[in-house]
């Protein structure tokens, strides 16, 4: 009997907790929607903010925001490809070179984001940019200072766990019989990674694309140092202009403005964007890869 | 040549094996394989095997699970070398030139020597571009007519084209298990191959399906050396020429079909194919 009552407990219980995270998160998008929604007009999309940002748009943090995350998109798909292919179709698991790799991938993976901004800070902008600029530049300020093109690498490293696992998980998917059909017809090994494995693990790509996206999109922290602008007249034109960025738009809005409650319906209707923008970005992406997977073959 | 077997294992096999005498018309070996061992790490998965395979003709090699049958066919286009920690000791020659010799060209012998596999596995790619495959990658066309017409010869030559002659661009995932395994065998024979190793090709079809790859294999053997591996010893009987019984890495008995399946040399020869272990 009382084991009955324990057990009945406890369904009411992982209901409950089921119930409060949705209720949560019905708070939460919910009043995001609803103070944000009338904020969209056409001229909050596309004008730049004005007036010390109590009005005007979030354009130029749009178009910023796209930006970094195709330049972060471009780095780290064919770098994390590289590496997923290294771990999974050429190293030997029992060698130290395969364990010590392995386990940074896996740490990198674990560390804070702020510690990215920081190196990257410290390792793209002050050492590699400052360098570009005395070999290339003659000592002027060019790449030696916060930049697009760093803050992309910076997140392309933040991001690049994301995609070696997944990537991975999908070439370690396909069957091994393909690999010795593609071997037996006298195919190299790399022949039959670019022309059979990798085709067949193209979900598996784009998956790591989409989630490196989702992840990179959302976070403000590493680009802090190394090129997220608080204001800018002007686009981003070149790659070491710096840029704004959605979240870091978002942090500006609430905490850095003269006026905050004059800045707040501009805040939620920011948010919202951002919310959108993610998950336009990942639904996209997911139709794509669904997309594959039904058509798995290629026409003719 | 005359035909070899092992004995250092079997002493009793001696006299029976120097009493041997060749094959009528004396065939020529296309492959042949002397004092083979090959170590899984610490396993021997098959030792000192000696073996000749002749020219349109085709070899047979039965034996239960796990006594090295694929093992030593996998030896024959190297394809143990995938495998990690694989050992091969001994010689294996392809008309006279040991393939495990140092600066042995691996990707060419593949091309010379053609392989089916056990499950039908084709590329997630179209029929006309699994078949293209091997050219492609090898470059051995130099334009599309070229192209198109190999992979109609080697569609036909696996008797498959009339089949598919209609849909080359539809997905040869949609095909069924019997049409993909002669998609296979369209595929191997598209490089033209002079070898082909058939491992149990036929293990995962139905009676209709493999009765059509048996019925195939017996068109091929005019053009090939054919090796097949195989589980089932009424097609062992039916479709080989010659047949070699391996028990855990030892070749025990290499016969004639007719000869060894009605008057087998060795008694666990005769165990094995009346189906008193396996």
């Amino acid at each position: 009997m009382r084991g009955r009552v324990i057990d009945r407990g406890f369904v009411v219980l992982t209901a409950f907790a089921v119930l409060l995270i949705t209720a949560m998160l019905t708070v939460v998008l919910g009043n995001i929607v609803w103070h944000g929604w009338e904020q969209i007009t056409w001229e909050f999309l596309t004008a730049a903010p004005r007036q010390g940002m109590t009005e005007g748009g979030i354009f130029p943090a749009i178009y910023g925001t796209v930006l970094l995350v195709l330049l972060m998109t471009i780095f780290v798909v064919p770098l994390g490809v590289c590496v997923a292919i290294y771990f999974s179709e050429y190293a030997n698991r029992e060698s130290w070179l395969y364990r010590w790799t392995r386990q940074a991938v896996n740490n990198l993976a674990g560390v804070p984001s702020i510690v990215f901004g920081l190196f990257g800070l410290g390792f793209f902008v002050q050492f590699v940019g400052r360098r570009v600029d005395k070999a290339l530049y003659d000592g002027t300020l060019t790449y030696g200072q916060p930049a697009l093109v760093w803050a992309a690498l910076t997140m392309a490293v933040l991001t690049l766990p994301v995609v070696i696992v997944s990537v991975e998980e999908a070439l370690r998917a396909v069957p091994q019989s393909y690999r010795d059909a593609s071997l037996a017809l006298g195919a190299t090994r790399s022949q039959t990674i670019f022309r059979v494995v990798l085709p067949q693990a193209m979900s598996g790509v784009l998956t790591g694309g989409i989630l490196a996206v989702s992840r990179g999109a959302g976070e403000v922290a590493p680009i802090l140092f190394v090129g997220a602008a608080y204001f800018l007249p002007h686009l981003p034109t070149r790659l070491n202009d710096q840029f704004m960025e959605l979240g870091y738009h978002i942090y500006v809005l609430s905490t850095q403005s003269p006026n905050v409650e004059e800045t707040k319906p501009l805040l939620y209707g920011t948010v919202l964007v951002l919310l959108v923008l993610t998950f336009l970005l990942n639904f996209t992406a997911i139709a794509i890869r669904a997309r594959l997977r039904t058509g798995a073959a290629r026409a003719r | 040549m005359s035909i070899m077997t092992t004995t250092r294992d079997f002493p009793l096999l001696k006299t029976q094996v120097e009493q041997r005498k060749p094959l009528p018309g004396e065939p020529e070996a296309k492959m042949t394989v002397e004092e083979l061992t090959i170590r899984y790490g610490p396993r021997v998965a098959v030792e000192g095997v000696t073996l000749p395979f002749y020219r349109q003709l085709i070899t047979a090699i039965i034996g239960p699970s796990g006594c090295g049958k694929s093992t030593l066919l996998r030896a024959l286009n190297r394809m143990n070398d995938t495998l990690p920690g694989v050992v091969t000791q001994g010689r294996v020659e392809l008309d006279g030139k040991d393939i495990y010799a140092p600066g042995c060209d691996v990707i060419a012998l593949r091309q010379r020597v053609g392989m089916v596999f056990q499950q039908p596995n084709p590329f997630a790619k179209s029929i006309y571009d699994n078949v293209a495959y091997g050219l492609r990658i090898n470059g051995l066309v130099r334009s599309r007519a070229e192209l198109d017409d190999r992979v109609e010869r080697a569609l036909r030559a696996a008797a498959l084209w009339d089949e598919v002659k209609d849909r080359l661009g539809k997905s040869a995932l949609q095909l069924s298990g019997g049409e993909q395994q002669r998609l296979c065998i369209a595929r191997a024979l598209a490089v033209q191959p002079q070898v082909l190793l058939m491992d149990e090709p036929a293990s995962a079809l139905d009676p209709v399906s493999t009765a059509k790859i048996e019925e195939l294999m017996f068109e091929l053997k005019k053009d090939y050396t054919i090796v097949i591996v195989t589980h089932n010893m009424q097609q062992a009987a039916r479709v080989s020429d010659l047949t070699a019984f391996l028990l855990s890495g030892h070749l025990l008995e290499f016969n004639p079909t007719p000869q060894l399946f009605t008057t087998p040399a060795e008694a666990r020869t005769e165990a094995y194919i009346t189906g008193r272990f396996g």
